[in-house]
């Protein structure tokens, strides 16, 4: 900043004088001092800068971590000429989940109206023999195995009972079929999310004197834990707080393999309070993201089962940051305690917000809510998390993961729709 | 010497006889406190490391029961199974002796199974189910 001010102060003079005096020579001098000025300042990359890097091997790249420890001794100018793509990555339950799958017709064929995977039901409105595993389905007599176990049971190539109904038609004479099936049988499986990679995340405690089972975990009673869920200042969304890189068709890390940001996620909602540091201090913004089920591994798609909630599914994503200016430098660089996010109460209706924290507080292991000193603890993995912006690191570095410029950005200015409850039939 | 854990259960008016003064004095058991839930005027527990001779112990054990004061040995272990752990965390939320705690370096889960006092909590709090009750000695 510095630069810019005395920059003005000496082209200003100038100015005027170009414009009191009518000097040309003024005016060109203006021009000039500004030109020198916006090319120091303003180090601007391109994606197919960055890619011609990566393809030479030459491109630096950091973790998010690492490029908040390096922006504590250099400005977001030195980052931006030094660095040339920063890895984010989070490792945590992401419940709106899921995976389409194809089974392949068998003879004769059938139309599938009803369809259960080892006793989990998946979607059957979806021609003859389409579903979507939805990754919180379950048989309510079964609760503990649902449709994220299904799909990490694919991911990891095992056999799968198929058990489908279907009324008989003239083109689809079959009414029954049992058999079994696995990731090499079907023809395509891909993971679907529509609401992933949440950014930021609200902090959970329950201050009633019962104890709360919920997908933040096991809330104690009057307060004896608080659980919170980000992976921090390594949080993909939290260092592109305005998505200026994230968009449609942004290349990912998911699961183990690459894929794809398709489309803003559910409940995509950009206008949530932000904190000086530009972070909105709750849950916001979210992605919908697609993958390739069959190169997936489970070491980062896992499934999970939360007493007396249900199924969820751990799902491991990272998203490759281009530095493509100062600016972009200047938010990767975002460290822990810059980062705030709202302390809800899950113990009452309405989940009432009860102060704020920042995650250099949350990761120290206590925080204070309403002057009452409270234990923390995550309920997302950072040391997964870690390790996919480790291996997003190396495979960049290596030439094997290129940067993506988005085919369009996401919009700026979402809310969040409540359901109404109106009277069915009346209008 | 030998050292054996308790659970003991006090009826409601127990808590002003000296208890633990006479384990130690008379029975020159030493205790160590694990657990304490004591409310006065109701029923309190406490879960105990006691170590003393085997015959003390039985006298000790002996004293308490005189006193309606109920001593359960404590012979569950909790076991994890470690090679499927995410790290995740959830399971430190419900921990309050310490047990399972996650280490603030690389982030990953560490247990300490001489501070577990096997309140079970855990078991229902991991998503991925990792922790079994081992009733073996
Ligand atoms: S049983 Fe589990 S929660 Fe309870 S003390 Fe032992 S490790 Fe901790
Ligand atoms: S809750 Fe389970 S998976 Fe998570 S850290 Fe504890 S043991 Fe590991």
């Amino acid at each position: 900043m510095g630069r810019l001010k005395s920059t003005i102060i000496i082209a200003f003079p100038f100015y005027l004088l170009s414009l009191v005096a009518r000097r040309r020579i003024c005016y060109f001098i203006t021009i000039i001092i500004l030109s020198i000025f916006s090319e120091n300042m303003g180090i601007q990359k391109t994606y197919e800068e960055i890619n011609e890097k990566i393809r030479a091997g030459k491109a630096v790249v950091l973790t998010a971590e690492e490029v908040s420890q390096m922006a504590l001794t250099a400005s977001p100018e030195e980052i931006a000429e030094k660095v040339d793509v920063v890895t984010t990555a989070t490792f945590g339950a992401m419940c709106s989940s899921g995976a389409f799958i194809n089974f392949g017709h068998a003879s004769p064929p059938i139309r599938m109206e009803k369809i259960r995977l080892n006793g989990v039901p998946v979607y059957e409105g979806l021609a003859a023999v389409d579903s979507y595993i939805g990754a919180t389905a379950c048989d309510p007599e079964n609760p503990k195995y649902g449709g994220a176990h299904v799909i990490q049971d694919l991911i990891d190539g095992k056999d799968i009972e198929l058990e489908a109904w279907g009324k008989g038609t003239d083109c689809y004479p079959r009414k029954y079929i049992k058999t079994v099936i696995n990731k090499n049988t079907v023809n395509e499986i891909f993971l679907f999310n529509p609401r992933n990679a949440y950014q930021n995340y609200n902090v959970a405690v329950n201050s009633t004197p019962q104890i709360k089972y919920t997908y933040m975990g096991s809330l104690l009673p009057n307060m004896r834990n608080a659980t919170y869920s980000t992976s921090g200042e390594l949080s993909p969304l939290l260092n592109d707080p305005e998505l200026r890189t994230i968009g449609l068709g942004t290349r990912i890390f998911l699961g183990g393999t690459q894929g794809f940001v398709v489309w803003p996620g559910t409940q995509f909602n950009t206008s949530k309070p932000k904190n000086e540091f530009g972070v909105p201090v709750s849950n916001s913004a979210t992605l919908a993201v697609i993958g390739n089920l069959k190169e997936m591994s489970s070491e980062f798609i896992q499934a999970a089962y939360y007493e007396k909630y249900g199924v969820s599914m751990f799902v491991g994503i990272g998203i490759p940051i281009p530095v493509l200016d100062a600016e972009i430098a200047k938010r990767v660089s975002i460290r822990n305690e810059q980062i705030e996010t709202t302390v809800l109460d899950y113990g009452v209706e309405g989940s009432p917000a009860l102060g704020r924290v920042n995650y250099a507080q949350l990761r120290s292991g206590k925080i204070e809510v309403q002057g009452k000193k409270v234990r923390t603890a995550p309920v997302s993995s950072l040391s997964k998390a870690r390790k996919i912006a480790d291996i997003l690191k190396k495979q960049i570095q290596e030439g094997k993961f290129e940067i993506t410029k988005p085919v369009q950005m996401f919009p700026t200015n979402t809310s969040l729709q409540v359901l109404k409850e109106v009277k069915g039939g009346e209008s | 010497m030998r050292k054996k854990r308790y659970i003991l259960k006090f009826p409601p008016q127990s808590g002003d006889k000296p208890l633990s003064y006479h384990l130690v004095r008379d029975y020159d058991i030493r205790i160590n406190i694990l657990k304490a839930e004591v409310r006065p005027g109701k029923t309190g527990s406490l879960v105990l490391e006691l170590e003393g001779t085997k015959e003390n112990l039985k006298l000790g054990i002996q004293y308490l029961e005189d006193n309606q004061v109920s001593c359960e040995p404590l012979d569950k272990k909790i076991h994890w199974k470690q090679e499927r752990c995410i790290n995740c965390g959830n399971c430190t939320a419900v921990c309050f002796t310490g047990a399972l705690v996650m280490d603030p370096k690389n982030w990953e889960l560490k247990f300490d199974p001489d501070k577990c006092i096997v309140c079970e909590l855990c078991v229902p709090a991991c998503p991925l189910n990792l922790f079994a009750i081992d009733f073996r000695e």
